[in-house]
């Protein structure tokens, strides 16, 4: 038996394959935005993963810090440590912010972390840990960073000494590292003008600045200049320790909140992402349905377009049967020609991204059965259509 | 039938290709794919160990000049930067009364030497009675006994002889209380004219002036400084160290200087102190550190790096720090066999500044490690072994 599908794809491949083409591009752009949706959430959840921890303290009745700011003394992991099963205790500081290199400017999240403790970054794709106490940062990728340059936050230049993937915040800004103290005073620090206005004010103040007590001004102005605040504490317990108990031991005694992992894990991918994943998802679903018309669309007008070869075919006695198969097996194979092509493309051009674009092997297949399944679909109204066809059409015109 | 065999022939290579095309882009590109990673030998060689801190140029010996009590600012003789010498006039204070309690003072003194002399002039003259009263009483006595005057007389005279040795004793005592008091009179001339001296402020010390605190005519309380006054040999440098780092800093140690208003310029200097009372808030250790030799152009206050060469092992083992990775507790790194990571523990030593961990113990030398990887190491997770992961210059 001839294939005739194969010899029709053969007859005109050309129009075929370009069609093949241009759904797949179109295919390529869906699974590319489930990439998107997905690189969303696991955004969250390597943020995270990356610190290390197992607990989250921050200040009470907040839902800090990636949703909300949270303010914690910079002392108060000392006491936290004491708790039983309390393993490692990390002050972690984030601002997001604008910073000045050598060739423009670039958005990202300060984190002051202590080296050695929770909050630190687990792996470099390049250079060093952070070795001194001070003015040296390590960045991610994404941020155009190279190793060696100097970058100026505020007042104080730091060096790049290390590079790492995937640390960006929930909003999608890559993250530099810092080490805690200077970020404490990144967090604090204002603009020397600011800075002198400042100790102007509190010199006209006269509570401040009382002729018969030499000494108090510069008392106020120094306890003005500091900080001892963080954002959170992370903690990482030791293996045979329950989060849930500690947690509970911590918001009891300590008076300040602490949200283990599924907790976090809730507030960032429930609550924080919630509506810019919804909005990406319900893109998604109407892309999913665009394309899902376009491919049934095509297939349909294929097989309209091929009215007087379908009656010629009738005419010379050709099974329905035949037919039948021959417009499914075009169908299917524009469907995988499409999804081939989609799936090449979505791959290649997802690192451009300028976020994460995940691009989950279980996506793609069930996208391949629903290009296939949609093609087949669509191929059952072509099908109707061209049995329909009467043989008259190849004589009559 | 040449066409159909073609035919079949090219949709058979295109569905190969295509499989290919597909099983490439799974393993190779997507979360299936091994995680690239880079090696690293552990090489043996000399490693030295160095803590970094920043700290502030200060005056060891800083001298803040003020009066006693409280008083009003009549000159201040010098200004900010003035050289000075020990014992030089700096400020003087409004004596305000002063130069008048001493002069009465004096006036009170001359009174009580007046006074001195008049009872000297009394005593005299009560010695003189009280002579002649006790020769009369002498004679009357002696007449009495031959019964030529009568008994009362002679008791008389003896009375009048008591009285002028009483009066005698009361002079001499006044004369004890005007020497007393002219006394007092020059112990207050002394005491307040200590008081005008202390309303010139000498320098103690050769220095140079760091502050000109109050002009003439402030009125200032007592223990306020009027200038300050530090002693340029004394700059150091008042460097805090992340208790963390601290625990190698000992005193002698050689240290590198990085003012801020030259970074590119080392000094060099040496550690002078290391304060027993660590910052308890900023838990930074304070560590001064003394220049060898003061840089020209300095300011007080000045913010600078310090590096403190804390140890310098001659022959020992080492990888990158940025190997050194912490699994449940245990510290070590990641070594691949057959493809696949394992954890192994080592024992790591110190971190020099330039990120090299030595080796205590669990690798010898030339065995490889994990550097760096694209992401987070599990157990046996599949690995690709690549020169670098991000490539050079970009």
């Amino acid at each position: 038996m001839i294939n005739l599908a194969g010899r029709d794809i053969l007859y005109g491949w050309g129009k075929f394959v370009f069609t093949g083409l241009g759904l797949g591009l179109l295919i390529g752009v869906t699974l590319s935005m489930a990439g998107i949706y997905r690189g969303l959430v696991d955004d969250g959840r390597v943020l995270l993963q990356n610190g290390g921890a197992d607990l989250w303290v921050v200040q009470r009745d907040t839902l800090g810090p990636y949703a909300e700011p949270s303010s914690v003394r910079d002392d108060a992991y000392r006491g936290l440590l004491g708790i039983r099963g309390v393993a490692a205790a990390g002050n972690v500081t984030y601002l997001t912010m604008q910073i000045q290199h050598a060739r423009g400017e670039v958005r990202v999240m300060l984190v002051g972390f202590e080296p050695g403790h929770p909050g630190e970054p687990g792996y470099l794709v390049a250079g060093r840990p952070i070795t001194r106490a001070h003015y040296e940062a390590i960045a991610d990728l994404r941020s155009g960073l190279k190793l060696g340059e100097r970058i100026r936050i505020r007042r104080h230049e730091y060096t790049v000494v290390g590079l790492t993937r995937r640390m960006v915040s929930s909003g999608g800004d890559p993250m530099l590292f810092v080490p805690l103290k200077d970020a404490q005073e990144v967090q604090f620090l204002k603009d020397n003008d600011a800075l002198v206005n400042e100790r102007a004010r509190t010199a006209a103040n006269p509570a401040f600045n009382r002729p018969g007590v030499p000494g108090l001004l510069e008392a106020v102005q120094a306890s003005q200049a500091s900080s001892h605040n963080v954002n959170v504490v992370m903690l990482r317990l030791a293996p045979q320790a329950d989060e849930a108990v500690v947690a509970r031991e911590i918001r009891r005694w300590k008076h300040l909140e602490a949200y283990t992992r599924s907790d976090m894990d809730e507030i960032l991918v429930a609550k924080l992402i919630a509506t810019s994943a919804r909005q990406i998802f319900m893109f998604l679903v109407i892309l999913s349905i665009v394309s899902a018309a376009i491919v049934a669309f095509i297939i349909y007008t294929m097989t309209l377009n091929k009215v007087r070869e379908i009656a010629v075919l009738k005419l010379i006695g050709a099974r329905n049967r035949t037919i039948a198969a021959m417009i499914l097996q075009q169908a299917l194979g524009l469907g995988a020609i499409g999804f081939i092509v989609g799936k090449t493309a979505a791959t290649l051009w997802a690192p451009i991204f300028p976020k994460y674009v995940l691009l989950l092997p279980g996506d793609a297949v069930l996208g391949a059965i629903l290009v296939l399944a949609i093609s087949a679909l669509a191929s059952i109204v072509a099908i109707r259509a061209a049995l329909r066809v009467d043989p008259a059409t190849a004589i009559g015109g | 039938m040449n066409l159909r065999l073609g035919g079949k022939a090219a949709l058979a290579v295109a569905g190969i290709g295509a499989a290919l095309l597909l099983g490439w882009l799974a393993s190779s590109q997507g979360p299936l794919a091994p995680t690239k990673v880079t090696l690293a030998k552990v090489e043996q060689g000399p490693l030295v160990a160095s803590t970094f801190g920043i700290g502030t140029v200060e005056a060891r010996r800083s001298y803040a000049i003020g009066p006693t009590l409280a008083s009003r600012v009549a000159r201040v003789l010098v200004d900010q930067g003035d050289a000075v010498r020990a014992g030089q006039l700096l400020a003087e204070l409004d004596p305000v009364d002063l130069v008048d309690r001493v002069a009465s003072g004096q006036f009170a003194a001359e009174r009580a030497s007046s006074a001195i002399r008049a009872a000297q002039a009394q005593l005299a003259e009560a010695q003189s009675r009280a002579q002649l009263a006790r020769a009369s009483a002498q004679r009357y006595a002696e007449l009495r006994a031959q019964n030529f005057v009568s008994q009362e007389a002679s008791d008389v005279k003896q009375s009048d002889a008591n009285a002028a040795s009483a009066a005698m004793d009361a002079a001499a005592a006044q004369l004890a209380v005007s020497r007393r008091d002219r006394e007092r009179a020059l112990a207050d001339v002394a005491g307040v004219g200590k008081l005008r001296a202390q309303a010139r402020l000498l320098s103690p010390v050769d220095g140079v002036i760091s502050a000109r605190l109050v002009e003439p005519g402030t009125t200032i309380v007592a223990g306020q400084a009027v200038v300050q006054l530090i002693d340029p040999k004394s700059l150091w440098v008042k460097a805090r160290i992340d208790q963390g780092q601290a625990g190698g800093v000992r005193v002698g140690q050689p240290a590198e200087i990085v003012l801020r208003s030259d970074p590119n310029r080392a000094y060099r200097g040496q550690v002078e102190r290391v304060d027993w009372v660590s910052d308890a808030v900023t838990e930074e250790r304070i560590v001064n550190v003394g220049f060898a030799a003061r840089p020209e152009s300095i300011s007080v206050g000045e913010l600078v790096e310090v590096t403190i060469r804390t140890a310098e092992l001659s022959k020992v083992r080492s990888v990158p720090a940025a190997a050194v990775k912490r699994l449940e507790r245990q510290d070590g790194v990641w070594q691949i066999t057959a493809g696949r990571v394992a954890f192994k523990p080592v024992k790591f030593g110190i971190t020099s500044l330039d990120g090299r961990s030595q080796i205590i113990e669990g690798l010898d030398a030339g065995d490889e490690v994990v550097v760096h990887s694209e992401r987070e190491l599990t157990q046996d997770a599949k690995v690709k072994v690549v020169p670098a992961i991000v490539r050079a210059g970009s």
